[in-house]
């Protein structure tokens, strides 16, 4: 029953930090068809800049402050990653519209410049960020310890999830999004600018990556690599769950999390990936085109 | 007279036939240390005449060439680490407690085991998996994707088998192939020759064939997958066909990456490695084959250079050669060329649009 438990817990929580990674690409990836090979690269940046809050609060405000840093940084970091990803757009992205390949070797490009820039700016030794004092230490629960940083994590995807789904199907900006992502000339005829919406698009896609970068320093410390390491997995989500659906993404980010705590509890890390990925190929044997997918009648 | 020098001079076969003329002369005039680096670059070159088959004549997007190259580098590995060893049980193995060596270690003892598995083991595992994922019609993104995971796969599993592969620090302590020192001046410059000889039969056997019939569905496939299928083509068979041919060449060229560099590591065939081999087909020119050639030589050249000159900037010159050659130069450098050629005899050019902008629906 405990041994359960604590894989259920993991699974969760591996996947609710896969989900809140493959949020932002469910945007870029799932609705602009955009591969966008720098999302890990946003991470890092949502990690440095989670970084430099806490320098900040740690060198020149009172330390009864300290409690509150992560509060401000999450926003922070969603504006920078935002601000960034705005930026990138506008130089490269918007150049590859329809040509998702291409998108994915420019924005590699790009993902090594960023990196170079964090290493030149930062140092190429990873940072530690402190988590702040509310959540240190657990709750209990039937005799296994649940870390208060995973709980946070989870909070916080259900809260971005929410607020993602909230704006993207209940309010107009959203509509537009989805207007523009499911026919481009029509939504263009109806008045809607395709140009302020790609570039908004993106920047949503890019801030919830930086996000996921803030929640990453709870969890470890934090290099200029950070991003390449859940990147490929963020990648597979997304297939998994099927392109342009964010239920398909949630649901894909669960089961690949709970599939590789299952495994690796069978057997070990490297194995438990082994496996995980045969799975992925068995699966799309079933369903190609992922969990969930739009159904469209377009052919070349 | 003027005219026709510069039609015989960019004819892709002359250039090539150049190109190897001067390539086989090098050793007459390079030292031994940068034979040795050209003789690497060339490794890569073999590699990326496989991967511009797959990816600019068939428009299937493979990231994960880095295994396959892999694979017949460690297989070479083997090979020459039990002849160094003369096949007793290696260092790193004993370090780990295994006594005994493993079937998979044994059976490449034997030389011609060895050089065959290193280019089968590959055509096996590409066509193994090209199967399942183009039989269920996976398409170009997705397949993208799953190669980029195997690579993922692959190099956390060779650096948690510490005790079959050597972990990250992969495979060396060679001394002697087929009885002669390793590097020794000499033998190095007969395996430059090999090198030489492989590329030149590799790309002429991939120039035949993309010039067939065979190659000109293999275009088909790149420019109009569905209509091919409806014209009663299996296409899918097509593909896993392509997929394992160019595996196998990158075995090839992992077999010969390793007699010159004399040492293999995960290091070698990861992520970044993977889709820099990509970018030498891009800056090249994807579609024509002796392109990537010259794209895998010069760019390999350059990053020497850079990074002996200005370790740090490196990266930036990389990513930002990513950037401008797919955002402005589609084509590759061979298509400056042919741009070139086009305007001296008077003719007007379309635009040059990638391949993928061409096949873009009218959004």
């Amino acid at each position: 029953m405990e041994g359960m438990i604590v894989q259920g817990f993991n699974g969760i929580s591996l996947g609710s930090i896969l989900l809140l990674i493959a949020l932002g690409l469910a945007i870029t990836f799932g609705l602009m068809k955009v591969i966008n090979m720098a999302h890990g690269e946003l991470i890092m940046i949502g990690a440095y800049a989670t970084y430099v809050i806490q320098l900040l609060f740690k060198n020149h405000l009172p330390p009864e402050y300290f409690n509150w840093y992560f509060l401000l940084a999450i926003p922070f970091a969603f504006i920078v990653a935002a601000l960034i990803g705005m930026l990138l757009e506008y130089t490269v992205i918007r150049h590859l519209y329809g040509r998702p390949l291409d998108s994915l070797l420019a924005t590699f490009g790009v993902g090594l410049i960023l990196q170079q820039t964090a290493r030149s700016i930062f140092g190429a030794p990873n940072v530690g960020v402190e988590a702040p004092p509310f959540l240190r230490g657990g709750v209990e629960v039937m005799s296994v310890m649940l870390p208060y940083t995973r709980l946070f994590i989870i909070a916080l995807v259900i809260v971005c999830f929410l607020s993602l789904f909230v704006y993207l199907y209940r309010t107009n900006g959203g509509r537009r999004i989805r207007a523009v992502m499911q026919n481009r000339d029509m939504a263009t005829c109806l008045g809607i600018s395709s140009r302020k919406v790609d570039s908004l698009t993106f920047a949503i896609g890019a801030g919830f990556a930086g996000i996921a970068g803030s929640a990453l320093t709870l969890i470890g410390p934090i290099g200029p690599t950070i991003g390449q390491n859940y990147i490929i997995d963020a990648f597979m989500v997304v297939v998994v769950g099927g392109v342009g659906m964010l239920t398909g993404t949630v649901i894909g980010a669960m089961g690949i999390g709970l599939f590789n705590t299952v495994f690796e509890f069978w057997t070990n890390a490297s194995m438990g990936k082994v496996l995980v990925f045969a799975l992925i190929i068995l699966f799309l044997q079933w369903r190609p085109e992922g969990l969930f997918s739009l159904r469209t009648r377009s052919l070349d | 007279m003027a005219f026709s020098l510069s039609k015989y001079l960019f004819d892709r076969r002359w250039l090539f036939v150049a190109l190897l003329i001067i390539l086989v002369a090098c050793p007459l005039f390079l030292s031994d240390f940068r034979l040795n680096l050209l003789g690497r670059f060339l490794a890569f070159a073999i590699l990326v005449i496989g991967l511009d088959l797959l990816w600019g004549y068939t428009g299937v997007l493979s990231l994960g060439h880095g295994i396959f190259f892999g694979v017949g580098a460690y297989i070479m590995a083997i090979y020459l680490k039990l002849e160094a060893t003369s096949g007793a049980v290696p260092d790193f193995m004993m370090w780990n407690g295994i006594t005994e060596l493993p079937w998979f270690w044994a059976m490449f003892e034997n030389p011609v085991m060895a050089i065959s598995f290193a280019i089968l083991l590959p055509m096996l595992l590409a066509g193994t998996l090209g199967f399942f994922i183009f039989r269920n019609r996976i398409k170009d993104v997705y397949f993208t994707i799953l190669t980029q995971a195997l690579v993922i796969v692959t190099v956390t599993l060779i650096i948690s088998k510490q005790e079959y592969t050597g972990g990250t620090n992969g495979i060396t302590g060679f001394s002697t192939v087929f009885g002669q020192s390793l590097m020794a001046p000499s033998t190095q410059k007969s395996i430059y020759l090999i090198t030489v000889l492989c590329l030149g039969l590799i790309f002429f056997l991939c120039y035949r064939l993309v010039h067939s019939r065979f190659g000109k569905t293999l275009i088909a496939i790149r420019d109009g997958e569905n209509r091919l299928r409806f014209s009663g083509y299996d296409t899918s068979l097509f593909k896993v066909f392509v997929f394992a041919l160019s595996a196998g060449i990158a075995g090839l060229a992992g077999m010969l990456f390793v007699l010159q560099v004399g040492m293999i590591s995960p290091t070698t065939i990861g992520i970044v490695p993977s889709i820099e081999m990509i970018l030498w087909v891009a800056i090249g020119g994807r579609g024509t084959l002796i392109g990537p050639v010259f794209g895998a030589i010069t760019t390999n050249l350059a990053k020497t250079f850079f990074s002996e000159n200005y370790p740090d900037i490196w990266l930036f010159f990389l990513g930002s050669i990513f950037v401008i050659v797919v955002l402005f130069l589609p084509g590759g450098f061979m298509s400056l060329f042919k741009k070139w050629r086009f305007k001296k005899k008077g003719g007007i050019i379309d635009e040059t649009k990638s391949i993928e902008e061409a096949k873009r629906p009218a959004v």
